[in-house]
């Protein structure tokens, strides 16, 4: 219960902070000043937004079917939000350390789904209808290349469970039960010959310990887009054609619902690749020689400084991804349906498809 | 010539750069940013020279200053009016209201040295009518009548776009305007005993 509230309270300040960003961050592309009122610079925009998005009637259209209606926001923010009971935030705390975190993760989000449809056909509205036949078909799509590109770091890591792949990317490697006379080789290959266990840093992310892992990297990145929505991926909203998609009948807190799930989505695949590809919790500095960069900034497993610099190094990851995310949807227009789809059948899952072919090659070389 | 320029522009590599270029416009304009840019008029030689940066300004708190010779709202400085009406005839749109009374004494000077002889208990401006041609401003012989470079006068209710340039109340104005007739009633009394009386004589 407690790592419930926790992990909400986590979720909403980030997702307050990503609000605001992403305002600020398309005016400053766009060469506009964004919010400025509320608080210094603006700051307290997005609160300001959530309290009105309170206030406001919570309509439901009278030829709804209601009960998919009302019940559709909920759903989608329960799949997403379940998503982050498996994500490690520091070496020793994590919601539900369950042993496979990857699979069940996979599994939940893709709940997203049937909420998607109930709001798109509870609504009864054309535009909500399409929008909602749009991203289903989009989403399901995407999870192909998207979970293809996950199964060869869990090909690589040999584990379904976030902790272990996190602590395979560091200089903790020996501190998880199980894994205490395994040794990390750089670019994975021991024939090499240069022990990366106690380097650490950024020598021993999965993109660099199989460094076949930076295209799948690429391959998730673009399909995660996919998955939550986002431009150059957004034509289940498309402002311009469809008003908002899915969620156009909604409105007052239940679309403050809608809005947050879209954002915590966003998080939490940026979470999920930086968990996978990124190093987690890890520290980005190796240890060079007397240099024991790696070690000043991972702290002490168990105590403060263990949880804060692991809770840091996560989430300034994440805010690198997400701001890549910000800046790639005011970067690239919107690609037509035809388009998405050729780039995921013909391009992403023949290309992912190669990835975890040379995956299982490169772990046989690793071991 | 052109199928090599079609050419050039495909395959995965020119593709990937199209796609690196994009990105690194919008992270050139990001970092710029800080930059912003100046509330200068388009008189300023920097006016046009200001490529990076933030370009809107904070409206009501910083505003691009605008030419001295340009034509917005009208204001009338009735210290110097002689009420001659040559504003409200000219007026295309007939936005102009004045009312005038001729002044019983001498009144005083406006300020370019022309005796004032009328008073005027009315000189409205419907700047909601006005076409902002400035016709009034050139015929104006005191130019008292000027535009202002206020342009941001938006009302909620539309009578207050009417302004009111009058130095006088509605009752000094009726006091004025007793005055003129008793003076008139005056002088028709003393006419028309001067006619008595040269009748009289003849």
């Amino acid at each position: 219960m407690l790592a419930f509230l926790l992990t909400l309270m986590l979720l909403l300040g980030i997702v307050i902070v990503l609000a605001y960003a992403e305002r600020k961050v398309a005016a400053f592309m766009q060469d506009r000043m964004g919010p400025t009122e509320a608080g210094p610079y603006g700051s307290l925009q997005s609160v300001l937004d959530v309290l009105k998005l309170l206030q406001k009637e919570d309509i439901v259209p009278a030829a709804a079917d209601k009960k998919l209606f009302k019940l559709a926001p909920i759903l989608i923010f329960a799949a997403v939000f379940a998503g982050f009971a498996v994500i490690p935030f520091t070496p020793d705390l994590i919601p539900a350390g369950i042993g496979i975190g990857v699979f069940y993760l996979l599994a939940i989000i893709s709940l997203d789904v049937v909420g998607l449809l109930m709001a798109g056909w509870g609504s009864n509205n054309k535009y909500a209808m399409l929008g909602a036949m749009r991203s289903v078909a989009q989403i399901v799509s995407y999870e192909i290349p998207a979970g293809l590109a996950i199964l060869s770091v869990v090909m690589i890591c040999q584990s379904l469970d976030f902790q272990e792949i996190s602590y395979q990317q560091g200089i903790l490697l020996n501190r998880f039960s199980g894994l205490e006379f395994e040794t990390n080789w750089l670019f994975g290959i021991e024939a090499l010959g240069i022990n990366t266990t106690n380097i650490g840093g950024i020598t021993t992310w999965n993109i660099f310990r199989a460094p076949i892992l930076l295209v799948a990297f690429v391959i998730y990145f673009i399909a995660s887009l996919a998955e939550s929505n986002r431009a150059p991926f957004d034509i289940p909203e498309a402002e311009s054609e469809l008003v908002a998609g899915f969620h156009v009948e909604y409105s007052g807190f239940r679309f403050a619902v809608l809005f947050l799930a879209e954002y915590s989505m966003m998080v939490l695949v940026s979470l999920v690749a930086v968990i996978l590809f990124l190093g987690s919790w890890n520290t980005p500095l190796p240890n060079l020689t007397a240099l024991k960069f790696a070690n000043w900034t991972t702290g002490t497993v168990g105590e403060l400084s263990g949880i804060l610099w692991g809770g840091f190094w996560l989430l300034s990851k994440t805010f690198v991804l997400l701001f890549l995310q910000l800046q790639i949807r005011w970067t690239y227009p919107r690609l037509r349906v035809d388009q998405l789809m050729h780039l995921c059948w013909k391009v992403l899952t023949p290309v992912a498809l190669g990835i975890v072919l040379l995956a299982g090659i490169w772990r046989l070389l690793m071991v | 010539m052109e199928k090599s320029s079609v050419q050039h522009k495909t395959g995965f590599w020119e593709v990937v750069k199209s796609l690196l270029s994009g990105l690194r416009l919008t992270w050139r304009h990001f970092r710029n940013a800080d930059k912003r840019r100046a509330p200068v008029p388009v008189m300023d030689e920097n006016y046009f020279n200001q490529p990076e940066g933030l370009v809107t300004l904070t409206y009501p708190y910083e505003a691009i200053p605008v030419p001295e010779n340009g034509r917005y709202r009208l204001h009338n400085e009735i210290d110097d009016c002689i009420v001659c009406d040559l504003c409200a005839k000219i007026c295309p749109v007939n936005c102009i209201t004045i009312e005038s009374v001729k002044a019983t004494e001498e009144i005083g000077m406006t300020s370019d040295g022309t005796k004032k002889r009328l008073y005027a208990p009315v000189f409205d401006i419907d700047m909601a009518k006005c076409c902002y041609c400035g016709l009034c401003t050139t015929v104006c012989p005191t130019d008292c009548l000027t535009m202002t470079p206020v342009y941001d006068f938006a009302e909620v209710d539309i009578k207050n776009m009417i302004y009111h340039f009058t130095d006088l109340t509605p009752e000094q104005a009726e006091e004025k305007k007793q005055l003129l007739a008793k003076q008139q009633e005056e002088m028709a009394a003393a006419k028309a005993a001067a006619l008595a009386a040269r009748k009289q004589q003849g």
